[in-house]
C-alpha cells in the first residue's frame, strides 16, 4: 500500500439469484487500497473481478461483509448517496468505451462536470485539460462513431478523469484495442497515476495491462488468489 | 433540470431522421388541431354575426304564442304593436313583422311558403327591403337563393301568392320577385316570401299587427311588453352554440385519432430508445446520474418532441394560418340545405388561448407517453445496462 487506504473491503461476500438457487461471486474478499495505487484485479472470467470493481463503484451491493470507498459504507449508501460518490469521486472506464453516441468529444467529456456546479468557462478550460492529456484536442467536435477504437478509449479516460477523481475504475480497458493502442492509453493512465496521485484500479486478465501494474491482485472462484508488488 | 433539458436537446438531435420524423407528425397534429378549431370558432363567429345582421339584430320580441317550429301557432302568433315600440320603430332601431303561412304556384305547382312582411325602408337588417318599393302592378316580392332556386323563380317572375286572411277567407294575388338576395342565413331565407309589411297587414286584414320585433339596441333594460316575450341574441343564437359543441365533440375525435398516431410514434420511439440505450442508461448511472433522474431525462426528452413539433409547426404553421384567415376555407359542399347559417367559405379564427390550451394538452400528452415507458428505466440494473444486456 503507498498510502492510506481509500478502499476498505472486509469479509466481501456477493451473490446472485439464478434461477431458483445462487451464485456466489465473491466468497469474502479482504483488501485494501491506499491512495495512488495503480492495481489490477486479474482473473480469468467468472473470477469475480468486474462484480467487485461494481462494488467498489457504487454500481452494485453487497450481499454480505462490507466495502468502505472514501469512508463511505456502500452497503448503507442510498441510491441518491451512491450517485454523489460517483458524480463527485470516481471515474468509470469502460471495456467498450460506452461514449455517448450522439455527443461529440467535447461534450463526452464534458458530461460529468454537467453533474457538478462547474462555470461554463471553468467546464471548457478542464475538458481541454483532459483531452491534451490523452493528446484529442483536435478532435474536440468529432463524434464517436468518427474515431478509432483507441481514440475511444483516450477519450473514456478523458471523461473519467477530467473531474479529477480520487479514484478511477477500469474495467478491461484494453479488451477491444490492438497492441499499439493498448500500450499507449495504459502510458497515459500510468502517467495520470504519478501526476495527479489518482488511485486506479483495472479488472483485467490482458498481459499488456499486468505489465503496468504495480499491485497485481489475482482473484479465484470469487477469492483472493495471491498478491504481488512490484517495486520500482 | 437544466442539464436534463441540455442533454434531452442534444440526444434529440443526435438522433436524426428518428426524431425528425416523430416531429413531424406531431407538429401536423398541432396545425391541424389548431386549423379546425379555427375554423369552428370563425365559423360560430361568422354564424352569429350573419344571423344578427340578417335577422334578429341585438335580439328580438316574439308574441308569445309564435314557435317557429310548429306551423299551426303562426294563424294565432300576432299582435298590436305595443305603443312603447313605436318611439324606436320611428328611429329605425326596431322593426315589426308579421308571419302568415301561404301557398305559391310556380310553374303550376303548389309549394307551401311562409309569407314574412316588413317595412320596406327599415335598414336595420341586411334583407334589401328596399326593393319592396318597385313600381309593379303586382304584389313586390324578395326572396332568397335557395327559394328561388327550389321554386324556380328568379327576378322579375310572376307567381301566384294565396294565403288566408285574419277572418278565415282564402285570398289570392300575383306577385313579382323583384329582387333574389343571397344570404347565409336559411332561417329568412327557405321557403319565404318577403313582401312590404303594410301590405302584408292589408292583406291579412291585420293592421297595425306584428308577429315579432328585431331590435338594434341591446343595452336597455328589456322585458316582456305585452304580448310579446323578449328573445335576447343569446337566447335566438343557442342553436348554433349547440350546433357548434356538438361538431368540437365530433372533431375531438379527430384529435384524439391524430394525437394518438403522433404518440403511438413517441411511444416507440422510447421503447425502442430505452431498449437500444441500454448502455448509455448504465453510463449515466455511472457517471453520477440516479435512475429516477435517468427516467426524468427520457421523459424530458421524450417531451421534447413537442416543443420542436411547436417550432416546427411555427414554421410552416403560421403562414399558413394567416393565410387561411386570409382566403378562408370553402366548404366543399351545398351549404344552404344545411339548416343554418354556415357562409360558402369559412373564415377561421385563432385566439392566444386556443394556441396555448392546444400546445399544453400536446406537451402533457407527450410528457405522459414518454413517461410510461421510461418508468422502466427505474428497475434496471446498472450492471446489466452497462454491459448493454437487455432487460
Amino acid at each position: 500500500m503507498e498510502n492510506s487506504a481509500i478502499i476498505q473491503i472486509n469479509q466481501l461476500i456477493k451473490r446472485f439469484p439464478i434461477g431458483k438457487g445462487e451464485f456466489t461471486a465473491l466468497k469474502g474478499i479482504n483488501l485494501n487500497f491506499g491512495t495512488g495505487e495503480f492495481a489490477g484485479l486479474i482473473g480469468p472470467s467468472g473470477s469475480g473481478k468486474t462484480t467487485l470493481l461494481n462494488i467498489i463503484g457504487s454500481l452494485d451491493m453487497p450481499t454480505e461483509g462490507e466495502a468502505i470507498v472514501l469512508g463511505k459504507s456502500i452497503s448503507k449508501l442510498s441510491a441518491k448517496e451512491s450517485a454523489k460518490l460517483r458524480k463527485e469521486s470516481l471515474g468509470f472506464i469502460f471495456q467498450s468505451y460506452n461514449l455517448l453516441q450522439v455527443h461529440t468529444v467535447f461534450e463526452n467529456v464534458e458530461f460529468p462536470l454537467l453533474l457538478l456546479d462547474y462555470t461554463t468557462p471553468e467546464r471548457k478550460k478542464m475538458v481541454m485539460d483532459a483531452l491534451e492529456w490523452v493528446g484529442l484536442t483536435d478532435k474536440v467536435k468529432s463524434k464517436p462513431p468518427q474515431l478509432s477504437g483507441g481514440e475511444c478509449q483516450r477519450v473514456a479516460i478523458a471523461r473519467a478523469m477530467v473531474k479529477k477523481p480520487s479514484l478511477v475504475l477500469a474495467d478491461e480497458p484494453t479488451a477491444n484495442l490492438d497492441a499499439a493502442n493498448s500500450h499507449n492509453i495504459l502510458q497515459t493512465m500510468q502517467n495520470l497515476n504519478r501526476e495527479l496521485k489518482t488511485t486506479f484500479i483495472f479488472a483485467t486478465h490482458d498481459e499488456k495491462v499486468i505489465g503496468y501494474l504495480k499491485r497485481k491482485i489475482f482473484l479465484k472462484d470469487g477469492l483472493v488468489d495471491h498478491e504481488e508488488w512490484i517495486t520500482q | 433540470m437544466k442539464i436534463a433539458f441540455k442533454l434531452a436537446f442534444r440526444n434529440l438531435i443526435g438522433a436524426g431522421l428518428r426524431t425528425w420524423l416523430n416531429v413531424i407528425v406531431l407538429s401536423f397534429s398541432f396545425v391541424v388541431i389548431i386549423w379546425m378549431k379555427g375554423i369552428l370558432v370563425g365559423w360560430d363567429h361568422q354564424a352569429k354575426n350573419d344571423m344578427e345582421q340578417w335577422e334578429i339584430g341585438k335580439g328580438q320580441f316574439w308574441h308569445k304564442q309564435y314557435d317557429p317550429y310548429d306551423a299551426f301557432t303562426i294563424t294565432d302568433s300576432h299582435a298590436s304593436i305595443p305603443s312603447e315600440f313605436k318611439p324606436e320603430i320611428e328611429r329605425g332601431k326596431m322593426v315589426p313583422m308579421l308571419f302568415a303561412q301561404g301557398t305559391i304556384y310556380p310553374q303550376g305547382r303548389m309549394q307551401p311558403a311562409m309569407i314574412k312582411g316588413i317595412p320596406a325602408s327599415q335598414t336595420l337588417l341586411k334583407i334589401p327591403t328596399h326593393q319592396l318599393d318597385s313600381e309593379t302592378d303586382a304584389i313586390p316580392a324578395i326572396i332568397g337563393e335557395v327559394m328561388a332556386r327550389s321554386s324556380h323563380l328568379e327576378k322579375g317572375s310572376r307567381v301566384v301568392l294565396r294565403w288566408r286572411d285574419s277572418k278565415g277567407t282564402f285570398d289570392a294575388a300575383e306577385i313579382e320577385i323583384v329582387d333574389v338576395f343571397s344570404t347565409t342565413v336559411p332561417t329568412i331565407d327557405v321557403a319565404q316570401v318577403w313582401i312590404n309589411l303594410e301590405t302584408m297587414q292589408e292583406k291579412l286584414l291585420l293592421p297595425e299587427q306584428a308577429t315579432l320585433f328585431s331590435f338594434a339596441n341591446a343595452e336597455e333594460n328589456r322585458s316582456t311588453v305585452g304580448d310579446f316575450s323578449l328573445k335576447t341574441k343569446k337566447d335566438l343564437t343557442a342553436e348554433i352554440d349547440a350546433m357548434i359543441k356538438t361538431k368540437n365533440a365530433g372533431q375531438s375525435v379527430f384529435y384524439v385519432i391524430l394525437l394518438l398516431l403522433a404518440m403511438l410514434a413517441i411511444f416507440d420511439t422510447q421503447i425502442l430508445s430505452i431498449f437500444r440505450r441500454q448502455k448509455e442508461i448504465g453510463t449515466y448511472v455511472a457517471l453520477g446520474y440516479t435512475r429516477q433522474q435517468v427516467v426524468a431525462l427520457f421523459t424530458v426528452e421524450g417531451a421534447m418532441h413537442a416543443v420542436l413539433a411547436a417550432a416546427l409547426a411555427a414554421v410552416y404553421g403560421i403562414p399558413f394560418f394567416i393565410w387561411q384567415a386570409k382566403v378562408g376555407f370553402t366548404v366543399p359542399m351545398d351549404t344552404s340545405e344545411f339548416g343554418m347559417s354556415v357562409a360558402p367559405v369559412m373564415y377561421p379564427i385563432y385566439s392566444m388561448g386556443l394556441i396555448l390550451t392546444t400546445t399544453l394538452i400536446v406537451l402533457l400528452t407527450t410528457s405522459v407517453v414518454s413517461y410510461w415507458p421510461a418508468r422502466r428505466i427505474a428497475k434496471m440494473n446498472p450492471t446489466e445496462a452497462l454491459r448493454g444486456k437487455i432487460q
